[in-house]
Parts: structure tokens; C-alpha cells; sequence
């Protein structure tokens, strides 16, 4: 099983669903439209000459700046053929949802949980779309570029009383 | 394919309980408990002393790993990746590196690719000692674990010997390796060698046929391989299910198509079949160990990082007098390496299973994104499913065979 087999084949299926598809560093990926991602998904991994019936990866990355500016990233590997295809859905800033994929791999569940968590993306017909590494009552999402990496200042002889006076200690 | 295969989270468990559900009792299993392998907190739903549901309660260890990386250069990087998974910290950096150097689209000399085999796989002999150790300690067997520890202590001392570090080791460069391979190795390791294929057989002599280690472990927590496949597991916990699925004969890295290796392969998919893969996986990997071993003897001296100034500095006795020299060394210190513009996915065998890098580079001498799939993070959700039915003293038992490691399960 090689790339342009595979882009061709859903080309010819799922005509309207792809944006666009290609090759990088020898691995295949296709931008897919939101809507038509379950129905790409379950052809990948149901067509009897594909058969990519292992989710191996699923992450969300942000471009800040660019349009649309998340993307969800699912990696999917094909046993049968010993070949991986990346698929690729944008995500607008302004409605960032994707529907899930709990129902085609149990294994979904927990990445999509830590993608909502880290850059807060829903998955539309997740079981419990909860937060999953960071605590409940966490504010923010950290993994997204307008975020800063937080730093906890030292407080040092010299400076003891500037950092002690904007630090909020916990109260017995 | 499975159909209905669930993750129940916490909150699934404890809010009809506090509604007051009264059949059945709640119970707070970690996140402080020895044999949750870390800081796992489960919430368990009891009925008398049988699970009628699981839910693992995970972030204790978050550090935000994949957040400090996108703000340090490509060999800063490095370091982190030994923090996630601590018991096989050369298995990240090789992640890690293969995703950078897939990218850089760089040439790795013959003696990085066999030292880096050769040291990935003492890793992997070295992390599932410990999983063997915890695992029988877990079932009340203490003896294993002083055994198991006994042995892993030498694949340290050859860790130490190599890269000065017995755990963070963070050998693997982008190109190769830190520094040379220090003259003694091979001897230490040859010596290890001798003594390890009898050491695990006294290790099967206590356990293999051992009639309390079976009754604990046959036919419990077995899950079928669609179901594994469905939940995504790897590693020894999919083998285990009959699923001859092993990265290393299906998407072949650092030149694992040339060496000769069987992939152990379970059947029934319970503990007792994944502790008879992950023995056996042992023996795979002394044997893959000794070719990697002759082979580096074969080689004899030779460079260990690849050529490019570009990626990897330039020897020391060089920048003393060529100009070139200077500049590379200057240039790669004070702002890194430059990786071209593009995004990468790449993954390995780690000896808990499917460890993969997803890197986005923008170019720059820092990652846009560093992604790790992490297997623990990914197969621990299988434990409720596995664990439904049994007994609490089985879900104890059930962690210490599924092996998470929970500075992956966080990162």
C-alpha cells in the first residue's frame, strides 16, 4: 500500500470531503472538511481494502494566526497493509468543535478529553468531555500559543520581600 | 470491529453515589497507594468486594512537558523526554531524536544506529525487570522483586559506564550520539549477557508454574483483540490478546529489519499471558543485544554523530584551528539547530509499547508543537473494562500487568 493509492481511493468516494492531500517526509495526510470526518474515518477503517482499524494517534496543535486556527491531528495504521495515513481537520476560533470519534475507536476517549483540555476543542458526542490532566477549576488552556509559560519566582535573601509581597499562600 | 467499549471517568462514578445510590459503595483506591505504580487515583464502585466499575483519576504528575518544550531548543528538548516515561528514558530520547532527524532528513553513521539498538533494548530488559519486580511484589511474592532489582542494577551500571548517568540518561543526540562509546562496554556487556538467560529462567522458576501465581493471574482481566485493537493498546498488553503487532518488524527503525528477532505473540489476553510475553520479549531482546554486540566489535572505531555541522558540533580538537569549526560550534550553541518548515510523525517500540513523536516545526530552533502519544496514557483505559467483574485484589494485580509508567501517563 503506498500514499497516492490511498488519497485516490477516498478521492473517489469521498469526493466533496477532502480539501486537500499530499505527501511529507514520505508519509501521506489529508486535510479532511469537519463534517465528513466520522464518515471518513469509518470507510478508512471498514473498507475491506484499506482496513486502518488502529487509531494510533489523535493531538490538536495550534496556528496561531493562520485561518482556521486549530488542527486536529489523527494518525491511523492499517495492520493488514503496514501503512499509516495522517488526517487533518481545521478548526475555527470561533466554533472550535469536531465531532468525536469515541464511537468508532474506544480509544479516542481519552486524547480527545486531553485535547479539549489543553486547547479547547469540544468533540461533539463525547461520552464525558471533561478536563483530564489539569485540575477541574483550571482556567485557560495552557497548550494554546496565547498562553505564557508561567514560571514561579524564587525568592532569594535579596529579594525575599518582593516576592513574598504578590504571593498568595495558602490559608490554614 | 468492538462495539459499546467505554471510558468511564470519575465523575461518572462518584455523582450518582452522591446522589445517594445506596446498593452499591464508592471507594478511593490512590493516589497515595503502592500499588497504583505511581499517582493513579481509581475510583471504584464496589459490590462487596467485587468491581462493578472503574474510573482512573489521572494529572497528579502533570508537568506540562509538551508547553516548556515549544520554548527550548531542539537539544534541550532532549532532556525532557526522559522525564515521561522514567523507567525507559533512552526509548524517549530515540522517539524523540528519529522525529527530529525524520525531519532534518539527516544520515546516521552505522555505529550510532547498533549502539542506539544495543542500548534500547538493554532499556527495554531493564524496564520490564522492573514491571516483573513490582508486578510479583503486587501478588506478594517479595523475593522477584530483590531478584529482579539485582539484575537491573548491572544495565544501570552499563548506563552509567556509557552516558554518566544511571537514569536521566539523555545519550541520543539529533545525528548520533552525546559522545563516544566508552572502550570497556562491550566486555561489561558481554559479561551481562552471559548471566541474564539464566537469571530470567530462575525468575520463570518461581512464577511460571507456580500454582498461586497462576490462580491470580490465568483468565484474569483477558480482553479479545478487537477489543484491544479498539482501545488502542500496544505493547506487550496487545501481544498478549494474539495481535502480532510490533513496530519494530512493521515499520522498522535504526535498522531493526536487519537483525533477527521473533515478536512473542499470548493468546488468551489475561495477566498470565502478558507476563509470559514480556519474559519472552526479554530473551528477544538478549538476543538482539548479542548481534548488536558483535556487530559494534565488527565495526571497531568509527564516527558515532553524523557529519553535517549543521546539526551536530564539530569535534573540539578542530574549532582550535579551523575557522569553519568555530562558527558551526558558535552557531549551533548560541541558537540551535535549524529544522525545516513541516510537521512529522514518527513511533517505536517502547517497552511498554507504541511510543510516537508528533513535531510540528515552523522552521525555527524551536518546536512549534511536540506531541507525544504515549502508551501508558493510552492503555490504562482499558483498565475498567478489564477490571469489571473481578476482584478488588485483581485490580491490583491488573495495574502491575498493564506496566504504566506515570510520568508518561502525565508528561
Amino acid at each position: 500500500m503506498d500514499n497516492p493509492t490511498v488519497i485516490n481511493r477516498l478521492r473517489e468516494t469521498h469526493p466533496e470531503a477532502i480539501i486537500s492531500a499530499g505527501e511529507a517526509q514520505g508519509d501521506g495526510f489529508l486535510v479532511v472538511r469537519r463534517e465528513a470526518l466520522v464518515s471518513v474515518a469509518q470507510f478508512l477503517r471498514d473498507d475491506p481494502a484499506l482496513r486502518y482499524i488502529f487509531l494510533e494517534n489523535l493531538c490538536g496543535v495550534d496556528y496561531l494566526g493562520r485561518e482556521p486556527r486549530f488542527e486536529v491531528v489523527y494518525h491511523l495504521f492499517s495492520f493488514a497493509n503496514c501503512h499509516r495515513v495522517c488526517l487533518k481537520v481545521g478548526v475555527p476560533e470561533g466554533d472550535p468543535t469536531v465531532p468525536s470519534l469515541t464511537g468508532l475507536w474506544a480509544t479516542a476517549n481519552w486524547p480527545e478529553r486531553e485535547t479539549y483540555d489543553m486547547f479547547g476543542i469540544t468533540f461533539t458526542g463525547h461520552p464525558s468531555l471533561q478536563r483530564i490532566l489539569l485540575p477541574d477549576d483550571w482556567e485557560g488552556h495552557p497548550l494554546r500559543k496565547d498562553v505564557p509559560l508561567g514560571a514561579e519566582e524564587v525568592a532569594f535573601s535579596i529579594n525575599r520581600e518582593n516576592v513574598y509581597a504578590h504571593k498568595v499562600f495558602a490559608r490554614e | 470491529m468492538a462495539q459499546n467499549l467505554t471510558v468511564p471517568s470519575p465523575r461518572d462514578i462518584t455523582e450518582p453515589a452522591l446522589k445517594g445510590r445506596t446498593e452499591t459503595m464508592v471507594l478511593n483506591m490512590g493516589p497515595h497507594h503502592p500499588s497504583t505504580h505511581g499517582v493513579l487515583r481509581l475510583v471504584v464502585e464496589l459490590d462487596g468486594e467485587t468491581v462493578i466499575n472503574v474510573a482512573p483519576d489521572i494529572g497528579f504528575l502533570h508537568t506540562g512537558i509538551e508547553k516548556q518544550m515549544e520554548s527550548k531548543s531542539y537539544q534541550k528538548v532532549l532532556t525532557y523526554t526522559d522525564r515521561m516515561d522514567y523507567l525507559a528514558p533512552l526509548s524517549n530520547n530515540l522517539s524523540y531524536v528519529l522525529a527530529v532527524e525524520k525531519l532534518l532528513q539527516c544520515e546516521i553513521p552505522e555505529r550510532a544506529q547498533v549502539a542506539r539498538v544495543l542500548l534500547v533494548e538493554l532499556t527495554r530488559i531493564g524496564s520490564h525487570l522492573v514491571w516483573l519486580g513490582t508486578h510479583a511484589l503486587d501478588l506478594a511474592a517479595m523475593s522477584v522483586f530483590l531478584y529482579a532489582f539485582r539484575e537491573r542494577e548491572q544495565i544501570l551500571d552499563i548506563f552509567e559506564l556509557v552516558s554518566g548517568a544511571r537514569m536521566m540518561t539523555s545519550y541520543f543526540r539529533i545525528g548520533g550520539l552525546a559522545y563516544d562509546l566508552p572502550a570497556d562496554l562491550l566486555p561489561t556487556v558481554r559479561q551481562f549477557l552471559d548471566l541474564i538467560p539464566a537469571r530470567i529462567d530462575e525468575y520463570e522458576d518461581l512464577l511460571t508454574s507456580n500454582p498461586l501465581w497462576m490462580e491470580r493471574t490465568i483468565g484474569v482481566g483477558a480482553v479479545t483483540a478487537d477489543e484491544a485493537i479498539a482501545y488502542g493498546l500496544s505493547g506487550a498488553n496487545l501481544r498478549a490478546a494474539g495481535v502480532d503487532y510490533d513496530m519494530r518488524k512493521l515499520q522498522p527503525y535504526s535498522g531493526y529489519e536487519t537483525y533477527n528477532f521473533d515478536v512473542p505473540v499470548g493468546k488468551n489476553g489475561d495477566i498470565y499471558d502478558r507476563y509470559l510475553v514480556r519474559i519472552a520479549e526479554m530473551h528477544q531482546s538478549v538476543r538482539l543485544v548479542w548481534q548488536a554486540v558483535e556487530r559494534l566489535e565488527s565495526l571497531g572505531p568509527g564516527p558515532y554523530v553524523t557529519a553535517d555541522r549543521k546539526i551536530a558540533p564539530p569535534p573540539k580538537r578542530e574549532i582550535t584551528h579551523s575557522m569553519e569549526a568555530l562558527i558551526h560550534h558558535f552557531k549551533l550553541w548560541t541558537e540551535g539547530i535549524r529544522v525545516p518548515r513541516g510537521d512529522v510523525y514518527s513511533s517505536i517500540e517502547s517497552p511498554r509499547g507504541i511510543l510516537g513523536t508528533y513535531l510540528v516545526s515552523d522552521g525555527s530552533a524551536k518546536p512549534y508543537r511536540v506531541h507525544f502519544r504515549a502508551p501508558s496514557f493510552v492503555n490504562l483505559q482499558a483498565l475498567p473494562h478489564m477490571a469489571k467483574g473481578f476482584l478488588v485484589a485483581d485490580l491490583v494485580a491488573l495495574i502491575a500487568s498493564m506496566d504504566p509508567v506515570l510520568g508518561e501517563v502525565d508528561r
